[in-house]
């Protein structure tokens, strides 16, 4: 029963080449000779070269580096500190508060994109803040990274034997030091897991950033869709071969992270 | 032994219930700030914008009234038009259709991946992940290129004869559903794969001893084992599909308008903003309404099973 | 009911812990209650008791990890209600051994002492004495998840002791270990006892490992002390019907009371008349009631009703189980079923057959009256 037949591996293989379809598209069309249309016109690595003097989408790399990572540094700051609490203090209502925490991971994208682009533009006709711009989308970027954060970092917290620290106490730590030199380092993995995926959030991001970005923001995804709007260009392909090689380096990180089994315990 | 954890002692520290808010405070405390701002306050806006109207240049105006919604549901100024009730049966129909398919795709995946022996298995998973984790405009606009009239796929089915010479596969509702099914598969994959792999063989074992087939087998001993796992990744797949809206725009056209292009469009070129959040309202309404079934049918069949 | 030595009040020079009143109740169940317990300096001292029974509760507020709802504790006779556990003179080897994962061996041991602020060099030839002392300097440069199950308990162990505090608590510190390990392990911890003269206080839901290590045993259940006593104490005169069943096994025998005399009395039973002594402090003399309890290797048993006039009464053998050096024996003495123990130590054929009548001779110096 545990063993593969092989229509059940004919039928996965088949499943992993459909999933693997546009992925593969993309990056042989990025090699593809012809400027025009999806025929194969010979191999070429031109549209590399193209790509990295297209001041347009450097820019937009620029942005999106800059987006990722300041929202994924604030997030991780305020995910982590969040996960810690919950997984530690008790508050009125904590049950409650906890689960409208989670709801920035289930909530359809476009609903929070339309949500934040009408809060912005009230506030900015009322107050004249959040003018549409990187700043807009890093706050909107932190808001649905926060909860991914504190799901990653609770999940290790939970895993933590509470003896650990209770032990650290007994031999004669205080708070400060049962902290950064127990909680703290067993917590990092979790912490950096946390960061990482917050950080592919930001860059796999379309729907939010295309409703809070203002002019002069554009990011990667939101170049991508409105070329594809116009028409793609063999550039465009160079751009989003190199982008998937980002997101595979960023899981092989990610993964990495992961515990090994026998780290602790059973 | 959660209550004596959150409530009485922490790590040695006799902490009250107000020591424990205040700790919270200084730890969740901006994590729930920010998320309040920046996302509970902007969804009570679109709630109460839902019941504005809109003024000649986008503003919003004064008074209150329900004629959003009696225009979602097909009650405009000119009469009955069923427009958006299509759209809205539209969007549950790709949501739920989609979710079955995904659920028919992700179990033999998840099997497989679980029978393979661990050097394998975590290859296989790793390339479930990549995809996960991968541009889902770019997996979107590729399908768009391999579906148009020049596109590989597109000439297959010219070959075998499905379309016309010529023809292309996009825009269409296959399309949509099928970029749907390429993009979501992962989501179910995933956590089905984590209750797959907790599956105790013996009670299948069991069962096939005592004489059941392989149908009833799956049914009775397989099936409510992998519910857990099959449970979470129906919701992961039916919430974004309810409100996706890169797949229908790309590879749809106006006939397969759903929620999210509608929504997209309201606060986009039209910039009607009331009624926009109306179909947000609605689209929401829906979502909470299935879930709730769904939950129910999950309560009441969990230890049997979900068909 | 709880037996205490010292009355509730008074700081004892002598003692390690006292516990006075200690009671903690939690939201909903009240863990331990009424506890009256003074720890001798140098003793090695186990708290027995099955699982639930809030033995681990009182283990950890002596640690100070947990506090005691009323009641006080005391560490060498200082009321250590608002001592924090870092600052306690007190350690502890946990059940699931908590080794830090991401330290090695060596940095595991010396927390403590770093803690403490000691010195670089200092703590290195402490770490190492004491990694001497417990047969794990060769494993001082590895982390934890290397080591085997009872190589962390010795690291465990050297990470409490290297701080030499007052009293050294352990909670089920052999209880992950397999048997011929924990057996081996049970002497090698009563010896670095003796050897350190630190006191030990012992949380074990196991009665072999409590009578064998220690000094002293407190058996607990349902949160109080049943009772408490060196290791023959509690098994040969158990107070208490949970205590007589929780060491070994216990013949149960009830009756009413129908004749007093002068430390003793004749009860009815449903076997016939007994006749039983009362300990000096029981409060049985003034029951009529009484539960009786005969440990299995105390009752005689024989094929003729012998000499004695009193507490012989004939029997059925029911069972019998062939175990080599001794036979154990399944008895019905009209409608009383009872146990027995005895020692093949007759040369040739052995004992009884089963649905043999035989007689049982239970001596009154055997017979304990338990409360319940």
């Amino acid at each position: 029963m545990k063993r593969n037949g092989p229509i059940l591996s004919l039928t996965s293989i088949l499943l992993y080449c459909f999933m693997y379809t546009p992925i593969v598209v993309v990056a042989i069309f990025s090699f593809n000779a012809s400027k025009y249309g999806v025929a194969w016109k010979g191999f070429t690595t031109k549209w590399y070269g193209v790509l990295f003097n297209n001041e347009q989408a450097l820019r937009a790399a620029e942005n999106t580096l800059i987006l990722a990572s300041a929202s994924a540094a604030i997030a991780t700051l305020l995910g982590t500190l969040l996960g810690y609490g919950l997984s530690r203090y008790w508050f009125p209502r904590k049950k409650f508060v906890a689960t409208l925490m989670y709801v920035p991971v289930v909530i359809p994208d476009i609903l929070m994109a339309v949500a934040l682009l009408m809060f912005y533009g009230l506030m900015r006709d009322a107050l004249g803040i959040f003018e549409l711009g990187l700043s807009t989308m890093i706050f909107a970027h932190i808001t649905f990274q926060i909860a991914f954060v504190a799901v990653v970092v609770k999940a290790r917290m939970v895993g933590m034997d509470p003896a650990l620290e209770e032990a650290a106490r007994d031999l004669g730590a205080n708070r400060w030091n049962v902290f950064w030199r127990i909680t703290f380092p067993l917590m990092f993995p979790g912490i950096m897991s946390g960061a990482l995926l917050a950080f592919t959030l930001s860059l796999d991001d379309f729907v939010v950033s295309f409703f809070t970005s203002g002019p002069g923001s554009t990011t990667l995804p939101i170049l991508i869709y409105s070329s594809v709007k116009r028409g793609i260009t063999p550039d465009i392909n160079a751009l989003s071969t190199l982008m998937v090689c980002a997101s595979v380096l960023l899981v092989a990180g990610v993964t990495a992270l992961q515990p090994r089994k026998n780290y602790h315990e059973k | 032994m959660e209550w004596r954890k959150e409530r009485e002692c922490i790590f040695g520290e006799q902490l009250s219930p107000l020591d424990q808010t205040l700790r919270s405070l200084r730890t969740s405390g901006p994590a729930i700030v920010w998320t309040t701002l920046f996302l509970f306050v902007p969804l009570l806006g679109i709630v109460f914008i839902s019941f504005m109207s809109r003024g000649s240049y986008g503003e919003l105006q004064l008074p209150l009234t329900f004629d959003n919604y009696s225009r979602f549901f097909g009650f405009g100024s000119f009469g009955f038009d069923p427009l958006y009730p299509y759209i809205l049966l539209r969007s549950v129909l790709l949501a739920v259709g989609s979710t079955l398919l995904c659920m028919i795709c992700a179990l033999p995946l998840a099997f497989f991946i679980a029978g393979l022996s661990p050097r394998y298995k975590n290859l296989a998973l790793t390339l479930v992940m990549i995809p996960f984790w991968t541009n889902l405009l770019i997996r979107t606009y590729a399908w768009q290129m391999l579906l148009s009239a020049e596109g590989l796929v597109s000439k297959i089915a010219q070959f075998v004869g499905l379309v016309g010479e010529g023809m292309p596969l996009y825009p269409s509702l296959g399309a949509v559903y099928l970029g749907t099914l390429c993009d979501y598969l992962p989501y179910l994959v995933l956590p089905l794969y984590a209750s797959v792999e907790k599956i105790d063989w013996t009670i299948v074992e069991a069962a096939m001893d005592l004489g059941a087939g392989r149908i009833q087998s799956f049914r009775h001993a397989v099936l409510p084992q992998i519910i857990p796992g099959l449970a979470a990744g129906i919701v992961l797949v039916f919430v974004p599909a309810t409100g996706q809206f890169i797949v229908p725009d790309l590879l749809g056209g106006a006939k397969t308008s759903m929620l999210g292009n509608s929504i997209a469009q309201q606060f986009g070129p039209s910039r009607d903003w009331p009624f926009g959040s109306a179909i947000a309202m609605s689209g929401i309404l829906a979502l909470m309404f299935a879930l709730i079934i769904y939950n129910r049918i999950l309560a009441k069949r969990g230890g049997e099973g979900l068909l | 009911m709880a037996h205490a030595s010292a009355s509730p009040s008074s700081p004892d020079a002598a003692a390690a812990v006292e516990l006075q009143n200690v009671e903690k109740r939690f939201a909903d169940f009240t863990a331990v209650t009424g506890i009256n317990l003074t720890i001798k300096k140098g003793e090695f001292f186990s708290l027995l008791g099955p699982s639930g029974c809030g033995k681990t509760t009182l283990l950890r507020m002596i640690a100070g990890l947990e506090f005691p709802s009323s009641g006080k504790v005391l560490i060498a006779g200082q009321d250590v209600h608002d001592v924090p556990a870092c600052e306690r003179p007190v350690n502890t080897v946990f059940q699931s051994y908590a080794l830090f994962p991401h330290m090695t061996v060596r940095d595991n041991i010396g927390f403590g002492l770093r803690m403490k602020g000691m010195g670089r060099d200092e703590i290195r030839v402490r770490v190492d004495k004491i990694m001497e002392l417990v047969q794990i300097g060769q494993f001082a440069e590895r982390k934890p998840h290397m080591l085997s199950g009872g190589q962390r308990q010795r690291v465990a162990l050297a990470r409490a002791v290297v701080n030499e505090p007052t009293v050294l608590l352990l909670d089920e510190p052999l209880g992950a270990l397999d048997l011929k390990l924990r057996k081996e392990l049970q002497f090698e911890l009563v010896a670095l006892q003796r050897r350190l003269g630190i006191t030990f206080i012992c949380v074990t839901h196991d009665q072999e490992e409590a009578l064998t290590m220690s000094d002293r045993i407190a058996v607990m259940n349902r949160g109080h002390i049943e009772q408490l006593g060196a290791a023959e104490d509690l098994y040969e005169s158990p107070r208490t019907r949970f205590v007589g069943g929780f060491l070994g096994t216990c013949n149960i025998i009830e009756g009413s009371v129908t004749n007093r005399g002068p430390g003793g009395a004749s009860v009815t039973t449903a076997a016939g008349p007994m006749r039983v002594e009362f300990r000096k402090d029981s409060d049985a003399t003034r029951r009529d009631k009484l539960t009786l309890g005969i440990r299995p290797e105390k009752v005689r048993l024989r094929e003729e009703p012998g000499n004695e006039q009193e507490n012989c009464f004939p029997v059925t053998v029911k069972e019998l189980q062939y175990i080599g050096s001794e036979t154990h024996y399944l008895l019905d003495c009209s409608g009383l079923q009872l146990s027995a123990e005895v020692m093949n130590s007759k040369v040739g054929s052995q004992g009884f057959e089963a649905g043999q009548k035989a007689f049982v001779y239970l001596p009154p110096a055997g017979l304990v009256v338990l409360d319940d």
